[in-house]
């Protein structure tokens, strides 16, 4: 089978899942207690009759029930995610506004995560039963424990508020008006927070999984060839074992890097990042549902895209891998 | 529990004595999960003690706000910016993070064990049913499904509880389902379908007692992440509005980081020390339940 056949496989199974994704959140809404327009209104009374009229016309609550389900999750089908009365915007744009800003954060956070995890692995690997080890996987032991929430905030306590090295709030100098250079400098000072400490806890992931993968290859049987072929130690390390214990690192890696958007909720609510997590957050203190569904289903969306990229890079860089399933 | 014909299982033992020392030997010889279990005991004797210490509510203001660590008698933690006393915060917070924790687990074996069992088991077109069930769950984002949940159900310990169940069971179905699928082939169990004995009496009496110990390890990893989600939905906002957790505390001072560092420090050292402990218990009873696969690479 081609890649490109893969490709389209994926691709409708992502499209089910996300048609799915939509009739839960139909369903969710119906399950809330109380009339669902009014749990979409929200609680607090904010809401006005247009806003109500338009949400009884939405999910239709005249009609039966697969009628509804029907509409709704065809709205969903053509990009439509509602209106934010809130906020005075169609959700869509609400989010597209945000999501540049989340995928630079998650983009980040995971190539530093990865890079960190790998390299510690490594030296851990390396120097399996000694201190250097106890202390690399004790430290991953920790990061592993440590709320992302809480280390975010005692990153601006330390780094922003007592050091001042580095800004622990939004996402570029407010009234700066920097241009060119100057504002991706800008931009990338107050992206090392946020990006560090939400990859911490995959740091420490990809971490114990280097190091074990590279502890498994160590000893197999082409490295015990390799090593008596004379190969320096180093080598060895590098070029036999290092190779051979990245793939399936790599592979989970993809697999696991769509959770960090649900990490990315915390981060960017303690950073004041205006990403989508930062929109959850508002909508869950606005009782905002229509975009917290919208926020759902896109963040669905980002880790199925994601899982698939991740399939495709695996069956590039394997060509044992047969393109069968 | 009916008897069991074969089957080298883990808790085959557990009623002697020698087979308790043994399980005891091997967990002590992790000093990592000594040290574990240590601390979560401090921390279950905290919980436990805290309508002692503290019988009066932890949301009843006891002094002025902003009050530094030690800077008052019988406040050795200081008060926030209410003037709650963060020392019977922490302590009654304990309460709701172990409970949270250990029922959203066992909630989530309830959902997660009887499907792996059932697709393992049958195969065919159950497992095929249940397997995309299971998948369909591990692709949605966990974390921004448990907020969607427990937002549109109206934050309480029931809801917060529900949400961490319904996002942590598929890693528990798919362990089930390997297991059982290996376990199927065994001899023992040949054995038990020849006496004659029902699918029913064969999975629940024969299979699963003897996968008890994967899921033992399973469910100690999976208290901490629940312990974790806990804490980050109240740190939202997302708490049960009537109980005083760890998460709302950090949650309730994250504005005033820059004045008042004590009051999201010591709720978070709490769940740090509790999460650690029992990440280390798990694998220690790793270590202590599959000797065969201890000491390897993880």
């Amino acid at each position: 089978m081609t890649l490109a056949l893969i490709a389209l496989q994926r691709l409708v199974k992502a499209a089910v899942t996300l048609l799915l994704i939509a009739t839960l959140n139909f369903l969710l809404i119906h399950a809330a207690p109380g009339d669902p327009a009014a749990v979409m209104a929200g609680e607090a009374g904010a809401a006005d009759e247009r806003f109500i009229a338009d949400l009884r016309a939405r999910f239709g609550l005249d009609q039966p029930f697969h009628l509804r389900l029907w509409t709704y999750v065809s709205n969903v089908a053509t990009l439509d995610l509602g209106y934010s009365y809130r906020r005075g915007a169609p959700v869509l744009d609400l989010i597209l506004d945000r999501l540049p800003a989340t995928l630079l954060l998650t983009m980040t956070a995971f190539a530093v995560s990865l890079a960190l995890g790998v390299l510690l692995g490594v030296i851990a690997a390396a120097r399996v039963g000694r201190w250097t080890d106890s202390l690399v996987t004790t430290v991953a032991l920790l990061f592993y424990a440590t709320p992302l929430f809480w280390v975010a905030l005692m990153a601006v306590l330390l780094f922003s508020v007592n050091l001042g090295w580095l800004p622990g709030f939004g996402y570029s100098t407010v009234g700066a008006r920097y241009t060119g250079l100057a504002h991706a400098l800008d931009v990338a000072r107050h992206l090392v927070l946020p990006s560090v400490t939400l990859g911490l806890f995959f740091t420490a992931v990809y971490m114990r999984m280097t190091r074990a993968s590279m502890l498994e290859v160590a000893g197999m049987d082409f490295v015990k060839t390799a090593r008596a072929k004379g190969l320096s130690p180093g080598l060895i390390q590098r070029r036999h074992v290092l190779r051979n214990a990245l793939l399936p690192v790599v592979t989970l890696a993809g697999l696991q890097a769509g959770q960090l958007i649900g990490g990315a909720v915390l981060t960017e609510t303690v950073f004041a990042w205006p990403g989508i997590g930062r929109l959850m957050f508002e909508s869950l203190a606005a009782r905002d549902y229509s975009v917290l569904l919208g926020v759902f289903l896109v963040s669905a969306a980002m880790v199925i895209l994601f899982n698939i990229l991740t399939d495709i890079v695996y069956h590039l860089i394997d060509p044992r891998i047969g393109a069968t399933r | 529990m009916t008897e069991t014909l074969g089957g080298a299982g883990g808790l085959a033992a557990s009623g002697a004595p020698s087979g308790a020392r043994a399980f005891w030997r091997r967990f002590a010889r992790n000093r990592g999960a000594v040290v574990g279990l240590a601390l979560l005991a401090v921390v279950v004797a905290v919980a436990l003690a805290a309508p002692l210490i503290y019988p009066e509510s932890p949301w009843r203001m006891v002094q002025r706000p902003f009050l530094p660590p030690f800077a008052h008698d019988g406040l050795p933690l200081g008060t926030d910016t209410l003037g709650r006393n963060v020392a019977a915060g922490l302590a009654h917070g304990a309460r709701v993070s172990l409970v949270v924790g250990l029922v959203s687990t066992l909630a989530a074996l309830a959902i997660g064990v009887p499907l792996g069992a059932l697709a393992g088991y049958f195969g065919g077109w159950v497992d095929e049913i249940a397997m995309r069930f299971t998948e369909f769950f591990q692709t949605i984002p966990s974390f921004a499904l448990a907020i969607v949940l427990v937002a549109i159900f109206q934050p309480s310990l029931g809801s917060i509880v529900a949400a961490i169940a319904i996002v942590s069971w598929p890693p528990v179905a798919r362990l089930v389902r390997a297991e059982v699928m290996t376990l199927r082939t065994r001899e023992f169990v040949d054995a038990a379908r020849l006496q004659g004995l029902s699918d029913w009496r064969i999975l629940t009496g024969q299979i699963l007692p003897n996968a008890v110990s994967p899921i033992i390890v399973m469910a100690s990893l999976m208290v901490a992440t629940a312990i974790l989600l806990e804490s980050s939905l109240s740190f939202l906002g997302l708490g049960d509005p009537n109980i005083m957790s760890w998460g709302f505390m950090i949650g309730a001072a994250r504005t005033v980081i820059r004045t008042a560092w004590w009051l999201s420090f010591f709720p978070g050292v709490a769940i740090l020390l509790t999460v650690l402990a029992l990440n280390l218990i798990g694998e220690g009873l790793n270590d202590a339940l599959n000797p065969r696969l201890a000491r390897g690479g993880r």
